[in-house]
Protein backbone atom coordinates (compact mmCIF):
# COMPACT_ATOMS: atom_id res chain seq x y z
CA UNK A 1 0.00 0.00 0.00
CA UNK A 2 1.30 3.62 -0.51
CA UNK A 3 0.48 6.62 1.82
CA UNK A 4 1.46 10.21 0.46
CA UNK A 5 2.25 12.83 3.15
CA UNK A 6 3.62 16.33 3.52
CA UNK A 7 6.31 16.99 5.77
CA UNK A 8 5.76 19.62 8.18
CA UNK A 9 8.93 20.26 9.32
CA UNK A 10 9.92 23.17 6.86
CA UNK A 11 8.46 25.60 4.83
CA UNK A 12 9.78 23.22 1.76
CA UNK A 13 6.92 20.49 2.72
CA UNK A 14 8.37 17.56 0.90
CA UNK A 15 5.54 15.28 -0.73
CA UNK A 16 6.80 11.98 0.28
CA UNK A 17 5.58 8.73 -0.80
CA UNK A 18 5.62 6.00 2.06
CA UNK A 19 5.59 2.03 0.80
CA UNK A 20 3.58 -0.30 3.49
CA UNK A 21 3.08 -3.76 3.91
CA UNK A 22 0.12 -5.41 4.04
CA UNK A 23 0.66 -5.82 7.68
CA UNK A 24 0.92 -1.87 7.86
CA UNK A 25 4.78 -2.27 8.82
CA UNK A 26 6.85 0.92 6.94
CA UNK A 27 9.17 -0.67 3.83
CA UNK A 28 10.30 2.35 2.25
CA UNK A 29 9.67 6.47 2.10
CA UNK A 30 10.63 8.52 -0.87
CA UNK A 31 10.63 11.69 -2.03
CA UNK A 32 12.17 13.47 1.23
CA UNK A 33 14.98 15.73 1.01
CA UNK A 34 16.11 15.63 4.02
CA UNK A 35 16.57 12.94 7.38
CA UNK A 36 13.53 14.51 9.26
CA UNK A 37 10.95 13.81 6.32
CA UNK A 38 12.33 10.39 7.02
CA UNK A 39 11.33 10.12 10.72
CA UNK A 40 8.20 12.03 10.33
CA UNK A 41 6.67 10.23 7.65
CA UNK A 42 7.34 6.89 9.79
CA UNK A 43 5.87 8.54 13.04
CA UNK A 44 3.11 9.96 10.61
CA UNK A 45 1.99 6.02 9.05
CA UNK A 46 2.97 4.23 12.18
CA UNK A 47 1.29 6.07 15.08
CA UNK A 48 0.55 9.28 14.66
CA UNK A 49 0.45 11.97 17.75
CA UNK A 50 -1.26 14.99 18.08
CA UNK A 51 -1.27 17.43 21.13
CA UNK A 52 -5.12 18.51 21.87
CA UNK A 53 -6.24 22.24 22.79
CA UNK A 54 -9.93 22.61 23.53
CA UNK A 55 -11.85 25.55 25.72
CA UNK A 56 -14.23 23.87 28.65
CA UNK A 57 -17.03 26.32 29.86
CA UNK A 58 -16.53 26.89 33.57
CA UNK A 59 -19.79 27.65 35.68
CA UNK A 60 -19.99 30.99 37.10
CA UNK A 61 -17.42 32.33 34.51
CA UNK A 62 -18.21 34.44 31.14
CA UNK A 63 -14.30 33.22 30.22
CA UNK A 64 -13.89 29.74 29.19
CA UNK A 65 -10.95 28.02 30.44
CA UNK A 66 -8.43 26.98 27.67
CA UNK A 67 -6.73 23.21 28.24
CA UNK A 68 -4.44 21.05 26.63
CA UNK A 69 -3.36 17.61 26.46
CA UNK A 70 -0.20 17.92 28.73
CA UNK A 71 1.76 15.30 25.99
CA UNK A 72 0.48 14.48 22.52
CA UNK A 73 -2.04 11.62 21.99
CA UNK A 74 -2.71 9.34 19.08
CA UNK A 75 -5.16 11.20 16.31
CA UNK A 76 -7.58 8.94 16.13
CA UNK A 77 -8.43 9.83 19.73
CA UNK A 78 -8.97 13.09 18.84
CA UNK A 79 -12.95 13.06 18.70
CA UNK A 80 -13.55 11.06 21.57
CA UNK A 81 -11.31 12.86 23.99
CA UNK A 82 -13.34 16.34 22.60
CA UNK A 83 -16.42 14.44 23.29
CA UNK A 84 -15.05 13.58 27.17
CA UNK A 85 -14.29 17.08 27.40
CA UNK A 86 -17.46 18.24 26.32
CA UNK A 87 -18.84 16.42 29.67
CA UNK A 88 -16.25 18.56 31.91
CA UNK A 89 -16.94 21.66 34.05
CA UNK A 90 -13.92 22.31 35.88
CA UNK A 91 -14.23 24.29 39.04
CA UNK A 92 -13.41 28.02 40.00
CA UNK A 93 -10.55 29.00 40.86
CA UNK A 94 -8.34 27.36 38.25
CA UNK A 95 -4.49 28.05 37.88
CA UNK A 96 -2.56 27.16 34.73
CA UNK A 97 -0.78 24.16 35.16
CA UNK A 98 -3.56 22.35 37.38
CA UNK A 99 -4.76 18.80 36.26
CA UNK A 100 -8.15 18.82 34.98
CA UNK A 101 -8.72 15.68 33.85
CA UNK A 102 -6.16 12.79 34.83
CA UNK A 103 -5.06 10.52 31.97
CA UNK A 104 -8.08 11.35 29.72
CA UNK A 105 -9.54 8.02 28.04
CA UNK A 106 -6.29 6.01 29.22
CA UNK A 107 -3.89 7.98 26.38
CA UNK A 108 -2.05 9.14 29.08
CA UNK A 109 -1.89 12.47 28.84
CA UNK A 110 -3.68 14.65 31.48
CA UNK A 111 -5.82 17.24 30.78
CA UNK A 112 -3.51 20.27 32.01
CA UNK A 113 -5.09 24.10 32.22
CA UNK A 114 -3.60 26.72 29.95
CA UNK A 115 -5.05 29.68 32.08
CA UNK A 116 -5.84 30.71 35.49
CA UNK A 117 -9.59 31.47 35.84
CA UNK A 118 -9.39 32.72 39.42
CA UNK B 1 -4.85 69.33 33.38
CA UNK B 2 -1.45 68.23 34.92
CA UNK B 3 1.29 66.09 32.81
CA UNK B 4 3.39 63.34 33.66
CA UNK B 5 6.34 62.56 33.14
CA UNK B 6 8.25 59.04 32.02
CA UNK B 7 11.49 58.04 30.37
CA UNK B 8 9.70 54.97 28.17
CA UNK B 9 5.93 54.67 27.47
CA UNK B 10 5.34 51.53 25.89
CA UNK B 11 2.29 51.72 23.54
CA UNK B 12 0.53 47.62 24.47
CA UNK B 13 1.36 45.00 26.37
CA UNK B 14 1.32 41.85 23.90
CA UNK B 15 4.49 40.04 23.12
CA UNK B 16 6.36 42.99 21.70
CA UNK B 17 5.10 45.69 23.89
CA UNK B 18 5.94 43.03 27.20
CA UNK B 19 9.33 42.51 25.49
CA UNK B 20 10.88 45.62 25.28
CA UNK B 21 9.53 46.74 28.47
CA UNK B 22 11.77 43.72 29.99
CA UNK B 23 14.43 44.71 27.83
CA UNK B 24 14.48 48.36 28.10
CA UNK B 25 13.94 47.80 32.08
CA UNK B 26 16.59 45.22 32.21
CA UNK B 27 19.35 47.87 31.01
CA UNK B 28 18.59 49.87 33.99
CA UNK B 29 15.67 52.22 32.75
CA UNK B 30 12.98 52.35 36.13
CA UNK B 31 10.77 55.19 34.74
CA UNK B 32 8.43 53.48 32.18
CA UNK B 33 4.98 52.38 32.14
CA UNK B 34 3.65 50.22 29.85
CA UNK B 35 -0.35 51.15 28.28
CA UNK B 36 -2.38 48.57 27.05
CA UNK B 37 -6.50 48.83 25.70
CA UNK B 38 -7.71 44.91 26.79
CA UNK B 39 -8.31 44.48 30.39
CA UNK B 40 -5.16 42.21 30.50
CA UNK B 41 -1.84 42.06 29.17
CA UNK B 42 -0.84 39.44 26.52
CA UNK B 43 -2.15 40.86 23.19
CA UNK B 44 -3.27 38.49 20.86
CA UNK B 45 -1.53 35.33 22.50
CA UNK B 46 -4.49 35.33 24.69
CA UNK B 47 -6.90 34.11 22.35
CA UNK B 48 -4.63 31.84 20.65
CA UNK B 49 -4.84 28.90 22.82
CA UNK B 50 -3.32 25.89 19.74
CA UNK B 51 0.26 24.79 20.72
CA UNK B 52 3.26 25.87 18.99
CA UNK B 53 4.41 28.85 20.22
CA UNK B 54 8.14 29.53 21.70
CA UNK B 55 10.05 26.59 19.98
CA UNK B 56 13.05 28.95 18.73
CA UNK B 57 12.63 30.61 21.93
CA UNK B 58 12.04 28.66 24.79
CA UNK B 59 12.78 25.29 22.45
CA UNK B 60 9.32 24.16 23.82
CA UNK B 61 5.63 23.95 22.37
CA UNK B 62 3.48 26.10 24.51
CA UNK B 63 0.04 27.43 23.90
CA UNK B 64 -0.65 31.06 23.07
CA UNK B 65 -2.03 32.25 26.80
CA UNK B 66 1.49 30.03 28.28
CA UNK B 67 3.79 32.02 26.20
CA UNK B 68 2.10 35.47 27.34
CA UNK B 69 2.28 34.24 30.73
CA UNK B 70 6.05 33.60 31.19
CA UNK B 71 6.68 37.39 29.73
CA UNK B 72 3.42 38.43 31.95
CA UNK B 73 5.31 36.68 35.01
CA UNK B 74 8.40 38.91 34.19
CA UNK B 75 7.40 41.76 34.09
CA UNK B 76 5.51 41.37 37.62
CA UNK B 77 9.15 40.43 39.11
CA UNK B 78 10.65 43.39 37.47
CA UNK B 79 7.96 45.48 38.80
CA UNK B 80 7.16 47.29 35.59
CA UNK B 81 3.41 49.41 35.74
CA UNK B 82 1.13 47.84 33.19
CA UNK B 83 -2.32 49.81 33.13
CA UNK B 84 -5.00 47.61 31.48
CA UNK B 85 -7.87 49.05 30.03
CA UNK B 86 -6.03 51.91 28.75
CA UNK B 87 -6.80 53.89 25.30
CA UNK B 88 -4.32 55.73 23.90
CA UNK B 89 -5.95 58.67 21.95
CA UNK B 90 -2.95 60.28 20.50
CA UNK B 91 1.07 60.27 19.92
CA UNK B 92 2.56 63.69 19.30
CA UNK B 93 5.95 64.06 17.18
CA UNK B 94 6.95 65.78 20.42
CA UNK B 95 6.36 62.24 22.41
CA UNK B 96 3.54 63.59 24.22
CA UNK B 97 0.83 60.38 24.46
CA UNK B 98 -2.73 60.99 25.20
CA UNK B 99 -4.36 58.31 26.82
CA UNK B 100 -8.08 57.91 28.89
CA UNK B 101 -9.50 54.92 30.64
CA UNK B 102 -12.38 54.38 32.97
CA UNK B 103 -10.65 54.93 36.10
CA UNK B 104 -7.99 57.09 35.68
CA UNK B 105 -9.97 59.47 33.45
CA UNK B 106 -7.89 61.08 30.64
CA UNK B 107 -3.85 61.85 31.42
CA UNK B 108 -1.34 63.24 29.21
CA UNK B 109 2.51 61.79 29.80
CA UNK B 110 5.66 63.57 28.35
CA UNK B 111 7.97 60.38 27.40
CA UNK B 112 11.26 60.40 26.72
CA UNK B 113 11.02 57.71 24.46
CA UNK B 114 7.98 55.96 22.65
CA UNK B 115 7.95 52.54 21.85
CA UNK B 116 4.92 51.61 19.17
CA UNK B 117 3.89 47.85 19.66
CA UNK B 118 0.09 48.16 19.25
CA UNK B 119 0.27 44.79 16.85
CA UNK B 120 -1.56 44.41 13.30
CA UNK B 121 -5.53 44.21 12.18
CA UNK B 122 -6.96 41.72 10.02
CA UNK B 123 -8.38 42.82 6.91
CA UNK B 124 -12.18 43.67 6.77
CA UNK B 125 -14.42 42.79 4.70
CA UNK B 126 -14.84 46.19 3.13
CA UNK B 127 -11.59 45.77 1.91
CA UNK B 128 -11.88 42.53 -0.10
CA UNK B 129 -14.46 43.42 -2.51
CA UNK B 130 -16.52 40.34 -2.16
CA UNK B 131 -19.70 41.13 -3.65
CA UNK B 132 -22.97 39.52 -2.34
CA UNK B 133 -25.22 40.83 0.65
CA UNK B 134 -24.55 42.35 4.16
CA UNK B 135 -25.87 39.87 6.23
CA UNK B 136 -24.60 38.21 9.43
CA UNK B 137 -22.53 35.63 9.48
CA UNK B 138 -19.67 36.91 7.89
CA UNK B 139 -16.39 37.76 10.64
CA UNK B 140 -12.99 37.69 10.08
CA UNK B 141 -10.95 34.72 11.08
CA UNK B 142 -9.23 36.63 14.48
CA UNK B 143 -12.88 37.88 15.59
CA UNK B 144 -14.27 34.25 15.03
CA UNK B 145 -11.36 32.67 17.56
CA UNK B 146 -11.89 35.48 20.19
CA UNK B 147 -15.99 34.99 19.93
CA UNK B 148 -15.07 30.97 20.75
CA UNK B 149 -11.58 30.95 22.90
CA UNK B 150 -12.27 33.99 25.05
CA UNK B 151 -16.13 34.55 25.41
CA UNK B 152 -17.42 31.08 25.20
CA UNK B 153 -19.11 31.71 22.10
CA UNK B 154 -19.90 29.76 18.64
CA UNK B 155 -20.39 32.15 15.56
CA UNK B 156 -22.27 29.30 13.08
CA UNK B 157 -22.54 25.70 12.65
CA UNK B 158 -21.32 25.31 9.21
CA UNK B 159 -18.69 27.56 7.85
CA UNK B 160 -16.34 28.52 5.05
CA UNK B 161 -13.20 29.77 5.43
CA UNK B 162 -11.88 32.39 2.43
CA UNK B 163 -8.03 32.50 2.64
CA UNK B 164 -5.60 30.10 3.97
CA UNK B 165 -3.88 32.34 6.36
CA UNK B 166 -2.71 30.63 9.23
CA UNK B 167 -5.28 31.90 11.66
CA UNK B 168 -7.85 30.63 9.04
CA UNK B 169 -6.53 27.43 9.04
CA UNK B 170 -6.05 27.48 13.02
CA UNK B 171 -9.72 28.40 13.22
CA UNK B 172 -10.82 25.81 10.39
CA UNK B 173 -9.38 23.04 13.16
CA UNK B 174 -10.86 25.28 15.89
CA UNK B 175 -14.68 25.11 14.84
CA UNK B 176 -14.19 21.58 13.98
CA UNK B 177 -13.23 20.61 17.59
CA UNK B 178 -15.79 22.61 18.95
CA UNK B 179 -18.53 21.43 17.02
CA UNK B 180 -19.13 23.13 13.84
CA UNK B 181 -19.02 21.67 10.33
CA UNK B 182 -15.90 23.34 8.43
CA UNK B 183 -17.10 22.64 4.29
CA UNK B 184 -14.20 24.61 2.74
CA UNK B 185 -11.16 26.60 3.25
CA UNK B 186 -10.86 28.89 -0.49
CA UNK B 187 -7.47 30.29 -1.23
CA UNK B 188 -7.29 32.90 -4.61
CA UNK B 189 -3.58 32.50 -4.91
CA UNK B 190 -1.69 28.96 -6.37
CA UNK B 191 -0.52 28.34 -2.76
CA UNK B 192 -1.05 28.32 0.99
CA UNK B 193 -0.23 31.53 2.65
CA UNK B 194 0.11 29.36 5.85
CA UNK B 195 2.47 27.17 7.51
CA UNK B 196 2.58 23.39 5.70
CA UNK B 197 2.02 22.40 9.64
CA UNK B 198 -1.54 24.03 9.62
CA UNK B 199 -2.48 22.94 6.42
CA UNK B 200 -1.58 19.31 7.56
CA UNK B 201 -2.90 19.55 11.20
CA UNK B 202 -6.02 21.60 11.11
CA UNK B 203 -7.34 20.93 7.19
CA UNK B 204 -5.73 17.40 6.21
CA UNK B 205 -6.53 15.66 9.82
CA UNK B 206 -10.13 16.82 9.64
CA UNK B 207 -10.55 15.99 6.00
CA UNK B 208 -11.61 19.79 5.17
CA UNK B 209 -10.89 20.38 1.29
CA UNK B 210 -8.26 23.20 0.15
CA UNK B 211 -9.65 24.78 -2.80
CA UNK B 212 -6.25 26.79 -4.44
CA UNK B 213 -7.42 29.35 -7.05
CA UNK B 214 -10.57 29.87 -6.41
CA UNK B 215 -12.29 32.80 -4.67
CA UNK B 216 -16.06 33.85 -3.08
CA UNK B 217 -18.37 34.96 -6.07
CA UNK B 218 -21.45 34.96 -4.70
CA UNK B 219 -22.72 35.54 -1.13
CA UNK B 220 -26.41 34.99 -0.10
CA UNK B 221 -28.82 35.56 2.48
CA UNK B 222 -30.74 38.39 3.65
CA UNK B 223 -30.74 38.78 7.96
CA UNK B 224 -28.02 35.79 8.05
CA UNK B 225 -25.65 34.04 5.86
CA UNK B 226 -27.52 31.39 3.91
CA UNK B 227 -25.04 29.80 0.82
CA UNK B 228 -21.75 31.42 -1.03
CA UNK B 229 -20.35 30.05 -4.41
CA UNK B 230 -16.75 29.96 -5.03
CA UNK B 231 -15.05 30.28 -8.56
CA UNK B 232 -11.92 28.86 -10.17
CA UNK B 233 -9.88 32.49 -11.29
CA UNK B 234 -7.44 32.09 -13.83
CA UNK B 235 -3.72 33.50 -14.01
CA UNK B 236 -4.73 37.06 -13.52
CA UNK B 237 -7.32 35.73 -10.69
CA UNK B 238 -10.15 36.65 -12.38
CA UNK B 239 -13.08 34.15 -12.15
CA UNK B 240 -13.70 31.84 -14.89
CA UNK B 241 -17.53 31.15 -16.15
CA UNK B 242 -18.57 27.71 -15.26
CA UNK B 243 -16.60 26.73 -12.38
CA UNK B 244 -19.23 27.56 -9.92
CA UNK B 245 -19.74 25.20 -6.84
CA UNK B 246 -22.24 26.27 -4.34
CA UNK B 247 -22.14 25.79 -0.48
CA UNK B 248 -24.78 26.10 2.28
CA UNK B 249 -23.17 27.79 4.95
CA UNK B 250 -24.19 30.18 8.23
CA UNK B 251 -21.05 30.87 8.58
CA UNK B 252 -17.86 32.91 6.16
CA UNK B 253 -14.71 33.48 8.37
CA UNK B 254 -12.24 35.50 6.44
CA UNK B 255 -8.77 35.00 6.89
CA UNK B 256 -7.59 37.69 4.38
CA UNK B 257 -3.92 39.24 5.29
CA UNK B 258 -2.87 41.25 8.37
CA UNK B 259 -2.17 44.88 8.28
CA UNK B 260 0.27 46.64 10.80
CA UNK B 261 -2.21 49.26 12.60
CA UNK B 262 -0.93 52.44 12.45
CA UNK B 263 -2.98 54.70 13.35
CA UNK B 264 -1.62 56.84 16.26
CA UNK B 265 1.86 56.27 14.15
CA UNK B 266 0.76 58.44 11.66
CA UNK B 267 -0.65 60.84 14.02
CA UNK B 268 2.82 61.68 15.50
CA UNK B 269 4.07 62.17 12.03
CA UNK B 270 5.59 58.93 11.70
CA UNK B 271 6.09 57.98 7.98
CA UNK B 272 5.29 54.49 6.89
CA UNK B 273 6.44 52.28 4.34
CA UNK B 274 4.21 51.08 1.34
CA UNK B 275 5.61 47.92 1.23
CA UNK B 276 5.04 47.25 5.15
CA UNK B 277 2.34 48.80 6.10
CA UNK B 278 4.50 49.96 8.75
CA UNK B 279 6.67 52.49 10.07
CA UNK B 280 9.99 53.26 7.98
CA UNK B 281 13.00 52.36 10.40
CA UNK B 282 16.62 52.47 11.39
CA UNK B 283 18.59 49.20 12.85
CA UNK B 284 17.74 50.59 16.26
CA UNK B 285 13.59 50.20 15.11
CA UNK B 286 13.50 54.19 15.84
CA UNK B 287 11.30 55.51 13.40
CA UNK B 288 11.14 58.94 11.46
CA UNK B 289 10.37 61.05 14.18
CA UNK B 290 13.45 60.74 16.82
CA UNK B 291 12.95 58.74 20.10
CA UNK B 292 9.74 57.09 18.31
CA UNK B 293 10.60 53.29 18.15
CA UNK B 294 8.45 50.32 16.26
CA UNK B 295 8.65 47.05 17.17
CA UNK B 296 6.15 43.53 16.26
CA UNK B 297 3.49 43.45 14.30
CA UNK B 298 2.65 47.12 14.22
CA UNK B 299 6.01 47.40 12.02
CA UNK B 300 5.55 44.50 9.72
CA UNK B 301 3.57 41.57 10.15
CA UNK B 302 5.97 38.44 11.02
CA UNK B 303 4.60 34.78 11.27
CA UNK B 304 6.07 33.22 14.63
CA UNK B 305 5.58 35.30 17.72
CA UNK B 306 9.46 34.11 18.73
CA UNK B 307 10.74 36.52 16.29
CA UNK B 308 8.66 39.30 17.98
CA UNK B 309 10.25 38.58 21.10
CA UNK B 310 13.59 38.71 19.77
CA UNK B 311 12.92 42.05 18.05
CA UNK B 312 10.66 43.67 20.18
CA UNK B 313 13.84 43.26 22.64
CA UNK B 314 16.49 45.10 20.84
CA UNK B 315 13.95 48.01 19.94
CA UNK B 316 13.29 48.18 23.71
CA UNK B 317 17.53 48.30 24.57
CA UNK B 318 18.05 50.36 21.63
CA UNK B 319 15.04 53.06 23.59
CA UNK B 320 16.87 52.77 26.79
CA UNK B 321 19.97 53.72 24.90
CA UNK B 322 18.43 56.44 23.29
CA UNK B 323 16.73 57.78 26.94
CA UNK B 324 20.49 57.59 28.41
CA UNK B 325 22.87 59.10 25.47
CA UNK B 326 20.62 61.23 23.08
CA UNK B 327 19.78 60.48 19.05
CA UNK B 328 22.61 58.40 17.43
CA UNK B 329 22.95 61.15 14.28
CA UNK B 330 21.08 60.32 10.80
CA UNK B 331 21.72 57.68 8.95
CA UNK B 332 23.68 56.94 5.69
CA UNK B 333 22.83 53.58 4.77
CA UNK B 334 19.53 53.01 2.65
CA UNK B 335 18.05 49.70 2.28
CA UNK B 336 15.74 48.83 -0.54
CA UNK B 337 13.89 46.04 -2.03
CA UNK B 338 14.89 44.30 -5.40
CA UNK B 339 13.07 41.70 -7.48
CA UNK B 340 11.56 39.03 -5.36
CA UNK B 341 11.53 41.14 -2.63
CA UNK B 342 8.97 43.25 -0.42
CA UNK B 343 9.36 44.73 2.53
CA UNK B 344 12.81 44.83 3.98
CA UNK B 345 13.13 45.76 7.30
CA UNK B 346 15.17 48.15 8.43
CA UNK B 347 15.05 50.45 5.81
CA UNK B 348 17.49 52.51 7.02
CA UNK B 349 21.26 52.05 8.73
CA UNK B 350 24.07 53.80 10.43
CA UNK B 351 27.07 52.95 8.62
CA UNK B 352 28.95 53.07 12.16
CA UNK B 353 26.72 50.46 13.73
CA UNK B 354 28.17 48.14 16.25
CA UNK B 355 25.65 44.65 16.19
CA UNK B 356 25.13 42.37 13.54
CA UNK B 357 22.16 43.60 11.49
CA UNK B 358 18.77 41.07 10.75
CA UNK B 359 17.50 42.54 7.78
CA UNK B 360 14.50 40.94 7.32
CA UNK B 361 12.10 40.54 4.70
CA UNK B 362 8.69 38.62 2.45
CA UNK B 363 9.85 37.25 -0.96
CA UNK B 364 7.28 38.08 -3.35
CA UNK B 365 6.18 34.98 -4.53
CA UNK B 366 7.81 31.12 -4.08
CA UNK B 367 11.12 30.82 -5.54
CA UNK B 368 12.70 27.41 -5.14
CA UNK B 369 16.32 26.61 -5.49
CA UNK B 370 16.78 30.04 -5.34
CA UNK B 371 19.19 32.77 -3.07
CA UNK B 372 18.82 35.87 -1.44
CA UNK B 373 21.58 38.20 -2.24
CA UNK B 374 22.44 41.86 -0.53
CA UNK B 375 24.14 43.61 -3.32
CA UNK B 376 25.82 47.44 -3.50
CA UNK B 377 27.22 49.48 -5.94
CA UNK B 378 27.07 46.70 -8.24
CA UNK B 379 28.71 44.53 -6.15
CA UNK B 380 27.50 41.09 -4.23
CA UNK B 381 28.44 41.43 -0.26
CA UNK B 382 25.87 39.10 0.72
CA UNK B 383 24.13 36.11 -0.60
CA UNK B 384 21.80 32.91 1.20
CA UNK B 385 20.61 30.05 -0.65
CA UNK B 386 17.88 28.07 0.57
CA UNK B 387 15.37 25.44 -0.94
CA UNK B 388 12.66 27.71 -0.83
CA UNK B 389 11.39 31.03 -0.80
CA UNK B 390 7.81 31.38 -0.10
CA UNK B 391 5.86 34.48 0.95
CA UNK B 392 4.67 32.61 4.04
CA UNK B 393 7.67 32.58 5.90
CA UNK B 394 9.71 35.95 6.98
CA UNK B 395 13.34 35.50 5.60
CA UNK B 396 16.18 36.98 7.44
CA UNK B 397 19.70 37.78 6.31
CA UNK B 398 22.10 38.77 9.29
CA UNK B 399 24.65 41.69 7.99
CA UNK B 400 28.04 41.78 9.95
CA UNK B 401 28.88 44.92 11.30
CA UNK B 402 32.07 45.31 9.94
CA UNK B 403 31.08 44.58 6.74
CA UNK B 404 29.38 48.05 6.95
CA UNK B 405 32.05 49.94 6.78
CA UNK B 406 33.19 48.71 3.73
CA UNK B 407 30.36 49.62 1.51
CA UNK B 408 31.22 50.48 -2.07
CA UNK B 409 28.12 53.03 -1.63
CA UNK B 410 25.14 53.94 0.31
CA UNK B 411 22.43 51.94 -1.56
CA UNK B 412 21.50 48.14 -0.68
CA UNK B 413 19.65 46.66 -2.93
CA UNK B 414 18.25 42.83 -1.25
CA UNK B 415 16.74 40.35 -4.17
CA UNK B 416 16.18 36.82 -4.83
CA UNK B 417 18.01 35.11 -7.49
CA UNK B 418 17.39 31.58 -8.77
CA UNK B 419 20.08 29.77 -8.87
CA UNK B 420 20.73 27.04 -11.34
Amino acid sequence: MEKVITCINCPVGCRMTVMLSDAGDVLSVSGNTCPRGDKYARQECMLPLRVITAVLPVPGSPTPLSVKTASPVPKDAIPEVMRELSRVRPVLPVHAGDVIVKNILDTGADIVATRSLL
Amino acid sequence: MTEKRVDLLVIGAGPAGLAAAIAAKETGIDSLLVLEREKDPGGILRQCIHNGFGLHRFKEELTGPEYADRDIARAMELHIPIRCGTTVLSVSSGRKVTCVSPSEGLQIYQAGAVILAMGCRERPRGALCTPGTRCAGIYSAGTAQRFVNLEGLMPGKRVVILGSGDIGLIMARRMTLQGAEVLACVEIMPYSSGLNRNIVQCLQDYSIPLYLNHTVTEIRGRERLEGITISQVDENRKPIPGTDISFDCDTLLLSCGLIPENELSLGAGVRLSPATSGPVVNENFETSVPGVFACGNVLHVHDLVDHVSRESALAGKAAAEYIRSGAAGAETIQVTDGDGVRGTVPQMIHRNASADIDLMFRPAGVYRSSAAVVRCGGEEILRKKAMIYTPGEMAVLTLKAELLQRLPDSVLTVSIERTE
